[in-house]
C-alpha cells in the first residue's frame, strides 16, 4: 500500500474540492444538451387517427425544417396513441409526465382526455400546448397557467356564425349535433349571436356519438319546417350525416350550415359532391391567400405524398412554431419553467391563419379571423371551403378564468 | 308537422334500417346455429366487404358487380378463416373460440388500415337509386326503398333455401345435432366450411348494400357488432325467422326512439333486449334451452 504523502493528500483533496464545485455545474450542462423532449398525447388509432396524423405531420415538418434542433439542443418528440379513450389518454399523459419526464406535452384531440389529464398537468406543473380539444372549459373556469392552447375554444368558430346565419341564411334554424360536451358547447355559442339578431331556433336535436342512421332526425328536421340547420359532427359522423341529409332531398330546400368540422379536409372526399353548399365557420382553409399560407401547403404537399392540409395540420404547425420560438427565446433552458411559459405567453408570428398570438388572459389562441367558408369545387383544390367572409380576432370570452394568476 | 307523414317516413326509415341489420345479423345466426361459434368477427367480413366493394367500384366503377364480387371475396376468406384456424378449436371451449374470432376483428381492421390508410370512405349510390321520392308525403332516399325490397327478397330467398332444398334440409340437421348428421352419412366438415363461408359472405354483402348509406372506416366493423348481437339474442340463436323479425323489431325501436323520445334513445334497444331476456330467455324464435 502506498504511503499518504501530504503531496498525495492535497492532490486528492483538491480533485475531490474541485469535483464537488463543479457537479452541479456538469449536470446541469448534461441536462442542456440532453435532447428536449416533447410529448405528444393524440390518437393514431380508429377513425380520429387521421386527425392525430395532420397534426404529427405539421409539427415533423416544422421541426424537420430546424434539423430537429433548437438553441443547441436535439428536438425529441416522444409519440403515445390515446385511442381517443379518456381512460388510455391519462395514462398515457402519466408515464410521459412521470417516467419519460417531459419538458412539454401536447395533444390531445379528445376534449374528454383534456379535461381528464388537465389536473395531473397543472399540478406537476408541466407545459401543455393544446394542440386540438375544444373544451371551453380550458380557457374559463378550468384555466391554469401551465396550459395553452393553439386550436380553439369550440365557442370560437360558432359564436361568429349566429349573427351571420340569421342575417344572410335564414331565422329559422334547427340545432343538430353528437350528445356530449363539445357538441353542446358548439349549439350554445351559436345561439349566443343568433337569438340576439332575432333568430328563432325551431327544434334542437342530439344523436349518440358515432351514430350511423341519420333518418329519423332527418325526417323530423324535413317535418319541422326549419329553412336552415346548424350542425357539428366531426369524422364518420359527418360523412354519414351530409351523405343522408343530401340523400333525403333536404339540400334543396334547407341550408346547411355548421361549425366547420363538418366539412373539414378529412371528411370532405368522403362526403363528395354531397357537401357542395355547405356553409361552415372555421379558422383556416387550404385556399387562404397569404405567403405563409402558400409555403405551407407547398411543402406539405412535396412532404406528404401530395395531401392538402387541413386545419389540424396548422394546429400542430402552429404548436411547433411556439414551443421553437419560446425556446429560442429562453436559450434552450427548460428548467426555469416560469420563464418558459412567459416566453411562450409572448411567442407571436404569422402562422398560415394569419397573425397567431395567445391571449395573455386565457393562454387561448386568439383566431385572427373566423372565416365564413362555403364548399365549391374549385380547380387545383378540387372540392374545397371557399372562405366567403370573414370575423377579425376572435377570441373566447374566458369566463370565470383568472390568469395570470 | 303532421302526423301521418311523418309516422309514415319514420316506419320506413325503421324498416330501412332494420333491413340492414337483418342482412348483417342472418349470417352471425346462421354460422352460431350452425357451428356453435359466436363469431365476434363477423362485423369484420361486414367491414371486408365494404372494402371489397369499394376496390371493386373503383376499378369498374360498377355497384352491381361490386354487390357480387364482395360476398364471393369475403366468402372466400371466410372459408380460409374456418378451415386454418376456427377448425382445431371445436373440441375446445367455445372461450378459445371467442378469443380467436375477437383478435381477427383486430387482425383484418389493421389489415385494412395497412392496404386502404384510416381515412374514411364511401360508397356512391349506383346512379338508378340516386335521388329521393315521395311516398305518401314522406320523402325517402331511393336507395333505402331498394335496400327494403332487396333484403325482403333475399328473406323469402334465404328462408326457400334453408326450408324447401336438400341443401337446406342437411344445414337444419346440423344445426339440430351436427354428429347424427355425419353419422348418416353427410361430409359434415365440407357442411360446416360451406355455412361459415355463406355467413361471412352474407356479412360481406350486408357491407356493400350499407356502403352508400354509410361511410367505410377500418373500425366500421366493431361498432356494428353489438347492434348485430342484439339482434340475434332478440331473435333467437340460430333462427333465420327470430333473425328477421328481431332485425325489424329493433329497427323500429332505434328509429322510433329516436324520433319521439331522443334522451332515451340510446338505451332503447337494451330495453328491448333486456325485456325478451327476461320473458323468454332463449329469443323470440330460439329453441328452448336445456
Amino acid at each position: 500500500m502506498d504511503q499518504l504523502t501530504r503531496r498525495r493528500f492535497l492532490q486528492t483533496a483538491s480533485v475531490a474540492a474541485a469535483g464537488a464545485a463543479v457537479g452541479p455545474w456538469v449536470l446541469r450542462a448534461q441536462a442542456q444538451s440532453s435532447p428536449v423532449k416533447i410529448g405528444v398525447v393524440l390518437p393514431y388509432t380508429g377513425v380520429y387517427a387521421v386527425l392525430g396524423e395532420s397534426i404529427t405531420q405539421a409539427m415533423e415538418l416544422v421541426f424537420a425544417r430546424e434539423n430537429w434542433t433548437v438553441a443547441g439542443r436535439k428536438i425529441e418528440m416522444i409519440k403515445e396513441d390515446d385511442e381517443m379513450k379518456p381512460p388510455v389518454g391519462i395514462r398515457k399523459t402519466e408515464k410521459l409526465i412521470d417516467s419519460d419526464k417531459v419538458d412539454i406535452l401536447t395533444g390531445p384531440v379528445h376534449s374528454g382526455i383534456l379535461m381528464g389529464m388537465r389536473d395531473k398537468v397543472h399540478n406537476s406543473k408541466t407545459i401543455l400546448i393544446v394542440s386540438n380539444a375544444g373544451a371551453d372549459a380550458i380557457s374559463r373556469e378550468r384555466c391554469s397557467k401551465w396550459i395553452f392552447r393553439t386550436s380553439f375554444s369550440n365557442w370560437q368558430p360558432c359564436q361568429p356564425m349566429g349573427g351571420w346565419v340569421a342575417k344572410n341564411v335564414s331565422k329559422e334554424v334547427f340545432q343538430i349535433a353528437p350528445n356530449y360536451q363539445a357538441g353542446k358547447d358548439m349549439m350554445a355559442a351559436f345561439r349566443e349571436t343568433f337569438l340576439p339578431a332575432g333568430g328563432k331556433l325551431v327544434a334542437e336535436d342530439y344523436p349518440k356519438l358515432g351514430e350511423t342512421d341519420y333518418a329519423p332526425y332527418i325526417t323530423k328536421i324535413k317535418q319541422s319546417g326549419a329553412k336552415a340547420v346548424f350542425a357539428f359532427f366531426s369524422g364518420t359522423d359527418a360523412v354519414n350525416f351530409v351523405k343522408q341529409f343530401d340523400q333525403f332531398g333536404l339540400k334543396q330546400t334547407v341550408k346547411l350550415t355548421g361549425a366547420g368540422f363538418l366539412t373539414e379536409p378529412d371528411v370532405l372526399p368522403a362526403q363528395g359532391k354531397s357537401a357542395l353548399g355547405i356553409i361552415t365557420g372555421h379558422f383556416y382553409t387550404p385556399v387562404l391567400d397569404n405567403p405563409v399560407n402558400k409555403q405551407f401547403v407547398k411543402d406539405f404537399k412535396a412532404r406528404y405524398n401530395n395531401k392538402t392540409p387541413d386545419g389540424f395540420a396548422v394546429q400542430g404547425y402552429d404548436t411547433a412554431e411556439v414551443i421553437l420560438r419560446a425556446l429560442k427565446a429562453v436559450n434552450g433552458n427548460t428548467q426555469d419553467k416560469d420563464k418558459l411559459v412567459d416566453a411562450i405567453a409572448k411567442v407571436e408570428f404569422d402562422s398560415p391563419r394569419g397573425r397567431f398570438r395567445f391571449d395573455p388572459k386565457t393562454h387561448n389562441v386568439i383566431q385572427p379571423f373566423i372565416y365564413v367558408r362555403e364548399v365549391r369545387e374549385v380547380p387545383e383544390f378540387g372540392l374545397t371551403n371557399v372562405p366567403i367572409d370573414k370575423v377579425a380576432d376572435v377570441r373566447d370570452p374566458g369566463t370565470g378564468c383568472t390568469l395570470p394568476a | 308537422m303532421s302526423f301521418v307523414p311523418d309516422f309514415f317516413g319514420q316506419a320506413l326509415n325503421g324498416l330501412s334500417y332494420g333491413v340492414l341489420l337483418f342482412l348483417l345479423s342472418v349470417g352471425l345466426t346462421l354460422i352460431f346455429g350452425m357451428l356453435d361459434v359466436v363469431n365476434l368477427a363477423h362485423g369484420s367480413f361486414y367491414m371486408l366487404g365494404a372494402y371489397a366493394g369499394l376496390a371493386t367500384i373503383a376499378v369498374t366503377g360498377n355497384y352491381w358487380l361490386a354487390m357480387l364480387v364482395a360476398p364471393v371475396a369475403v366468402g372466400g376468406i371466410g372459408a380460409l378463416l374456418e378451415r386454418a384456424c376456427l377448425r382445431p378449436l371445436y373440441r375446445r371451449s367455445p372461450l378459445d373460440q371467442v378469443l380467436l374470432t375477437f383478435g381477427f376483428i383486430y387482425l383484418f381492421e389493421d389489415l385494412v388500415k395497412w392496404i386502404w390508410g384510416g381515412r374514411i370512405r364511401s360508397i356512391p349510390p349506383p346512379e338508378a337509386f340516386s335521388g329521393s321520392v315521395q311516398f305518401f308525403g314522406a320523402t325517402v332516399p331511393s336507395y333505402r326503398l331498394f335496400v327494403i325490397v332487396f333484403g325482403l327478397v333475399m328473406a323469402v330467398a334465404l328462408w326457400l333455401l334453408i326450408e324447401r332444398t336438400r341443401l337446406g334440409a342437411i344445414i337444419r340437421a346440423g344445426v339440430f345435432d351436427a354428429e347424427m348428421t355425419a353419422g348418416v352419412g353427410v361430409n359434415i366438415d365440407l357442411v360446416f366450411t360451406g355455412v361459415f363461408a355463406f355467413g361471412a359472405a352474407l356479412g360481406g354483402l350486408s357491407g356493400v348494400i350499407a356502403g352508400p348509406i354509410q361511410s367505410a372506416s377500418p373500425p366500421m366493423g366493431a361498432g356494428i357488432l353489438i347492434p348485430a348481437l342484439i339482434v340475434v339474442v332478440v331473435g333467437g340463436l340460430g333462427s333465420l325467422k327470430g333473425s328477421l323479425v328481431g332485425s325489424l323489431i329493433i329497427g323500429q325501436a332505434e328509429t322510433f326512439g329516436k324520433a319521439w323520445l331522443p334522451g332515451a334513445s340510446m338505451v332503447i334497444i337494451y330495453v328491448v333486449m333486456a325485456l325478451v331476456v327476461l320473458l323468454r330467455p332463449q329469443g323470440l324464435f330460439g329453441r328452448a334451452l336445456k
